[in-house]
């Protein structure tokens, strides 16, 4: 299958003061048609940024410093903004984490929905008006009509994050990146924007890369996981396998590490000690090889990120010497 | 596990109730409310963790406040060790003070920036006369160490630390005035997965060594079955059931309790399509509740009686400390009951 969108070796930095902070470190991946692909990790680890690198969006304090971009072939980071313009909000679009920062509070909901809708589609104002209403109604939001005439403070969390996927839908995308889309949510909440975007995705036949720390989120939704830490991708699996023989310690202990409802009370948490490292920049070793129960000296010095079996790639060299060193153990 | 050592009541909430005015006002002047706790009874045994549910604008953290007297009540009373604390004198309340604090899930902004973690730590001990002036760098190494933290941190600002650390010092600061309630106010939302860990760890491992008792209050639902002896689940201001852990979580009655567990994701791709309860619509505003059982408009098994009747929150059967607020369910379960023995469906 050719995928739809490629990721190759990307490295950002951000900058500060003339000096250069790299925050993703030679990130690679590829996502295919009709995929949803989760990039899960802690908070720093960069998942955020290669998303906005992906869209262009980095802004002034981070600057993308190699690698390639391809979606559909195209390398989006060469594009020109006005090029990347028709690209970004139709073909690939975005949905945010803070609805309420990402929504113009001053406009209302028909207006940002139909502004997008004529110039990505060239429709004229009525018609604009009348896709819109059909497009708020895919998203479940009943009564779409008024929705248009409210402004965004009006609305609840879960209405607008349906009102940033209605916009993203809206120029039917081929890519939809979601930054942690039902985060700021309820559970309850959560659990329908989760059923709308399955839905879509089967409408559609859409690819989505979702980004969340919440490994219970991409049990729900993923079909492909990529695990990231501290700026590189250190594990990448299909879904199952991922969950039921993760080979990465990071991802082992990630896993053990999430009280689950149904868990044992009684059995003390699995916690990784330490916290993830601020600058690992010059780290020539495994990153996190400090917090890791199977570092060997050798850690230190060096890194490998290959194929473990046919379904997962793994970024530690004790994963080479078989299953019984890493997977064993758990 | 705890459940032989627990005796007596520590706290007891009667007919708790919190209005807030909402923005703006209705006509003639008559102000609308905001009715974020609206009637609550609850009691909080010694040495257990209650363990409190609910989604946002459920009035869990507002009730949480009222427990260690940090806001007045409308009208109820919360009951420590047998003395109102919710309408007593700011004098008297400030001595028993001491004995119930809180935890808060903001670490950064419970932390005064400007003050070294040793100031905001001598201070509050210095002012209760907890310790003596001589032996309070002894008293604050001590604390440090029992949370996890090198002493040499103490005269670093709180800017310094990584959120997990921050909590932990939040965790000294509730700590240094020796209290026998805590009241954690979502602790470790706002932490990553594995540092939440820690965290969990260190109260629970906290509780065993110092005796304490905790109300925990939470929406991870993982993060609260994990550390609570009891749990019970709120809804718009009200409490809708109350059981222990492995009971709610095996055999929840009510609608509500059922479709919040449902919506809690299981951090395994197998159960994605196991039968669950999916809400559809929105919480109501606290300020126009829906009328008779508040969760009626999106209650999947609403009958007439429910729009009509306000539900009393009751054992689900005689002598059972299961406390539910939905009469449908608590008939249905006591015919099944009747006719065949309870199902137990224990896995894990």
């Amino acid at each position: 299958m050719i995928p739809l969108l490629e990721v190759k070796k990307l490295e950002v930095a951000f900058i500060e003061d003339h000096k250069q902070t790299i925050c993703t470190d030679k990130v690679s991946f590829s996502v295919n048609p009709g995929e949803i692909l989760c990039i899960v990790g802690e908070s720093g680890c960069g998942k955020s940024v290669t998303a906005l690198s992906i869209m262009g969006l980095l802004g002034n304090t981070a600057k993308v410093i190699g690698g390639e971009v391809l979606f559909e072939g195209k390398d989006l980071l060469k594009m020109t903004e006005r090029e990347l313009d028709k690209i970004r909000g139709s073909e690939l679009t975005m949905v945010f984490q803070d609805v309420m920062n990402s929504l113009n509070p001053v406009f209302t909901i028909g207006n940002q929905l139909e502004e997008t809708i004529r110039i990505h589609l060239g429709y004229d104002k009525k018609a604009a008006r009348e896709y819109a209403i059909e497009i708020l109604e895919k998203v479940g939001l009943p009564d779409s009509k008024a929705i248009l005439k409210k402004y965004p403070h009006m609305l609840s969390g879960g209405m607008r994050q349906r009102v940033m996927i209605a916009m993203a839908l809206a120029c039917h995308p081929k890519l939809i990146i979601a930054d942690e889309p039902t985060t700021a949510l309820d559970v309850t909440i959560q659990l329908q924007i989760m059923k709308l975007l399955l839905e879509l995705r089967r409408e559609f036949k859409l690819s989505i890369i979702l980004i969340t720390h919440d490994m219970g989120v991409v049990a729900e939704l993923a079909d492909r996981v990529i695990v990231m830490y501290a700026g590189q991708c250190v594990e990448e699996a299909d879904v199952n396998s991922l969950f039921e023989n993760p080979v990465h310690p990071y991802t082992q202990a990630l896993l053990q590490s999430v009280p689950s409802i149904y868990g044992n009370r009684n059995q003390k948490l699995a916690s990784i000690p330490g916290i993830v490292p601020e600058k690992y920049q010059n780290m020539k070793g495994c990153r996190f090889a400090k917090r890791c129960p199977y570092a060997s000296p050798e850690c230190a010095n060096r890194q490998l990120y290959q194929k473990f079996d046919s379904k997962h790639k793994v970024r530690c060299h004790l994963a080479r010497t078989g299953k019984e060193t890493i997977s064993n153990v758990s | 596990m705890f459940h032989k050592e627990i005796k007596e009541p520590l706290m007891r909430i009667e007919n708790l109730r919190k209005d807030y005015p909402a923005k703006g006002t209705g006509l003639i002047g008559h102000k609308n409310m905001i009715h974020s706790v609206d009637g609550i009874d609850l009691t909080i045994y010694e040495g257990e963790t209650l363990g409190i549910v609910g989604e946002s604008g459920c009035g869990k953290s507002t009730m949480g406040r009222q427990m260690v007297a940090l806001e007045r009540p409308t009208s109820g009373r919360v009951l420590y060790k047998e003395q109102d604390i919710s309408n007593m004198p700011a004098g008297q309340l400030q001595k028993i003070r001491t004995e119930f604090q809180m935890i808060f899930q903001d670490s950064t902004s419970s932390l005064n920036p400007r003050k070294q973690i040793y100031d905001i730590l001598a201070a509050p001990m210095l002012y209760h006369g907890i310790v003596k002036k001589e032996n309070i760098s002894h008293e604050i190494n001590r604390l440090l160490n029992l949370v996890g933290l090198p002493s040499s941190v103490r005269h670093r600002y709180p800017h310094e630390f990584s959120g997990g650390q921050r909590q932990r010092i939040g965790i000294a600061k509730a700590l240094s005035l020796k209290p026998k309630l805590i009241v954690c106010d979502e602790p470790v939302s706002a932490l990553d997965v594995s540092v939440q860990a820690q965290v969990l760890n260190l109260l629970r491992q906290l509780q065993e060594e110092l005796r304490l008792t905790y109300v925990f209050i939470g929406h991870g639902l993982g993060a609260v079955h994990y550390i609570s002896n009891r749990i019970a689940v709120m809804y718009l201001g009200k409490i809708v059931e109350v059981a222990d852990t492995e009971e709610l979580f095996n055999n929840p009655i009510h609608p509500y309790s059922k479709a919040l567990f449902d919506a809690s994701p299981l951090p395994d791709p197998k159960c994605r399509h196991r039968d669950r309860i999916v809400l559809s619509g929105e919480i109501p505003s606290a300020a126009a509740l829906p009328g008779g059982c508040r969760f009626h408009t999106r209650c999947p098994y609403a009958v007439d009686s429910c729009r009509e009747m306000e539900p009393k929150l009751e054992s689900i059967s005689a002598g059972s400390n299961h406390l539910s607020a939905c009469p449908v369910m608590s008939d249905n379960l006591r015919r099944r009951d009747f006719s065949n023995g309870r199902e137990e469906n224990k896995d894990n």
